[in-house]
């Protein structure tokens, strides 16, 4: 069971729609298919403005970020209902989205694909961190640590939420947990 | 009960239902796109099994849309897609681009973007198309993979946009676990004064309450004030409940949805039994607002989220280089009539570009006739490029080749939905979004106008 994701943050500020995590040019690649989910890895937060942020989540020709966790200010994912953005991130090899709050169809996505932990946190991150800085999230006490100063943060837990990620989304744990048979047919 | 409760309600089998909890809801209708269709379909195989069948063939629509008018191979793959799915599923509600059902779609040059490239069964934009060929019903359960699907709510109907992992498993089962939202209160009182738009009245409510303001609630909307707005002007602002971050928008049912669903679902042979929903005396609300109709003026909506709420009087200083009229919320007959009405005999300064979000649209704007010309006419002839394909377009940006696509950083006015950074392409460029009357007026001027200037 995975309890911590350690590892430099990407921060960000409030509203990033899913224009931004990832932009409507991309929508052509279907995430069920396997070389186009990895493609959406490399495409992640790429529609962030340069002036904005001049440090890219992940570098022109990755397709991997080096940030597994993104520290997010308020209504994280508004907008459009595509998958695709919840699937970017965890293509990209991002955990955890940490913010103070998320847009309600970007949430559900992250839980039902378990493709990221969609984590709300009390005080306002996105102020406090910088890009690049090194934190320890321990989803077991619900705490953010940040390593050059040890400092601690709380976060809310998760809940029922975090079993249903851990399985790899909303199928998965429907068969783990016996609500649906536990093979898919072939 | 709340009008969503009361649906949701009846949906789930239960008496009652109370705001946040989480119940199975059975699904009328699943609508589907070009841009989530294939990855709903492939988690439908993936978890069902590559033999298995939907719940319900006459309960999926698929209504290419997105990236259609496109040389994009990838996006015209995708269509193929759902064409083949269509004719494996044996589905009777897919409205394909091209009539060949064993055909491929591709760009013909010699049309170009603005002459029509689509097929007799192609239907335009879901969520205008829906009710367009009978899908939408008052009392039903909607579900649709797209944000904006909310619009159905002008319907007196519960629907809301899911992703494709909760899509595909409406698929294969018609149902969906679905936390009964909160609803929040708005009644309109009074009638719309001259140049105001029900745009205006959607974006005054999101800077009303802010553009997270209504995170997983619902929005609805009741009141004498409701008598006075067409099919149109709820769907105008059904569909932007999602721009404060609602879970859906909804309408009081009355005459004038009776009639417009009923000829829909009676021309296009769809079910035409439904059973609406009234309110109750015991509704309760977490949040309950008036709004004076007869109050309001032209609103635009400031880059770079659909907040940022500013009077048009106030912007004249903002000098613009594009503008731009379609989609599902701006894209109907009577947003270009709003277009054409201030546009008649006159030049617009900058870029102007309109796509009707339907080709049923583009063919009233081509038959309704003011004075010796068409209303098609009027436009073209004041400078607006309009074209015959009617889709999504650059509402979203899209595909390089979109029609209107901004390719570079301009400003742009925009009749649609979204102005988050990068949404109608360059990342850099900006959106102010407005009624159609007031983008109209802003072309004319090159910077952002009051229509009242002009109507």
């Amino acid at each position: 069971m995975e309890s911590a994701i350690s590892g430099p943050a990407y921060v960000v500020g409030d509203n990033i729609d899913t224009d931004q995590i990832i932009p409507a040019q991309h929508l052509n690649l279907v995430p069920t298919i396997p070389d186009e989910y990895e493609k959406l890895g490399g495409f992640a937060l790429c529609g962030l403005p340069e002036s904005s942020y001049p440090v890219r989540f992940v570098l022109p020709g990755q397709l991997d970020t080096a940030y597994p966790v993104v520290v997010a200010g308020r209504n994280f994912g508004c907008g459009s209902s595509r998958e695709h953005a919840p699937i970017a991130l965890g293509s990209a090899q991002c955990r955890v989205v940490i913010a103070q709050s998320f847009a309600r169809i970007f949430f559900r996505n992250s839980v039902a694909t378990g493709e990221i932990y969609p984590v709300e946190c009390v005080d306002r991150l996105c102020e406090i961190l910088r890009t690049g800085d090194r934190v320890r999230v321990d989803l077991n006490a619900s705490t953010l640590e940040v390593e050059s100063s040890g400092k601690v943060y709380l976060l809310k837990p998760l809940g029922d939420v975090r079993p249903v990620v851990e399985a790899g989304g909303i199928f998965q744990y429907a068969r783990k947990t016996g609500l649906i048979p536990s093979q898919a047919p072939s | 009960m709340t009008l969503t409760e009361k649906i949701l309600a009846r949906a789930s089998g239960r008496a009652r239902v109370e705001a946040g909890e989480n119940i199975w809801v059975n699904a009328d209708i699943l609508m589907t796109h070009d841009v989530c269709g294939p990855g709903t379909i492939g988690v439908f195989r993936r978890e069902f099994g590559p033999r298995a069948r939907v719940w319900n063939r006459h309960g999926i629509v698929i209504m290419p849309d997105h990236y259609i008018f496109t040389a994009d191979a990838k996006a015209n793959r995708n269509v193929d897609l759902l064409r083949e799915f269509a004719r494996e599923q044996d589905l009777p509600y897919f409205y394909d681009v091209i009539d060949d059902p064993q055909g491929r779609w591709t760009f013909n040059a010699a049309l170009g973007p603005n002459r029509r490239q689509h097929g007799r069964r192609y239907a335009g934009v879901c969520h205008t198309a829906l009710p367009q060929k009978g899908h939408t019903r008052p009392g039903e359960v909607l579900f649709g993979t797209d944000s904006h699907t909310c619009m159905a709510g002008a319907f007196n109907e519960f629907a809301t946009g899911i992703g494709n992992t909760d899509a595909g498993f409406v698929m294969g089962t018609g149902k969906l676990l679905v936390k009964v939202p909160e609803t929040m209160h708005f009644r309109l009182e009074g009638e719309l004064g001259r140049g105001v738009m029900a745009k205006d009245i959607i974006l005054h409510i999101i800077g009303e309450i802010g553009f997270d303001g209504a995170t997983y609630r619902a929005l609805q909307f009741d009141g004498p004030g409701v008598a006075g707005l067409s099919m149109d002007d709820r769907m105008t602002m059904a569909n932007m409940a999602i721009e404060a971050g609602g879970k859906n928008g909804i309408f009081e049912f009355d005459a004038q949805t009776r009639a417009y669903v009923d000829d829909r679902c009676r021309r296009n042979g769809t079910k035409a039994e439904y059973q609406p929903v009234e309110r109750d005396r015991d509704e309760r609300f977490v949040h309950d607002a008036t709004v004076e109709l007869d109050r309001l003026e032209p609103i635009v909506a400031c880059h770079p989220n659909p907040g940022q709420r500013r009077l048009a009087k106030e912007l004249s200083g903002v000098k613009l280089d594009r503008a731009y009229v379609g989609s599902c919320t701006g894209g109907k007959t009577s947003d270009f009539l709003a277009l054409a009405r201030v546009l008649r005999g006159k030049k617009v300064a900058i870029d102007t570009f309109g796509v009707p979000a339907t080709p049923e649209i583009v063919e009233d704007l081509q038959t309704t006739r003011w004075g010796d010309k068409t209303v098609w006419q009027i436009l073209e002839d004041a400078g607006v490029r309009m074209t015959e394909n009617a889709g999504c377009a650059a509402c979203l940006g899209g595909p390089v080749d979109t029609f209107g696509r901004m390719n570079e950083p301009l400003k742009c006015i925009s009749a649609t939905n979204r102005n988050f950074p990068g949404r109608m392409g360059h990342l850099e460029s900006q959106v102010y979004l407005a009624s159609p009357a007031t983008v109209g007026a802003s072309a004319l001027t090159g910077r952002i106008t009051d229509p009242r200037e002009f109507c």
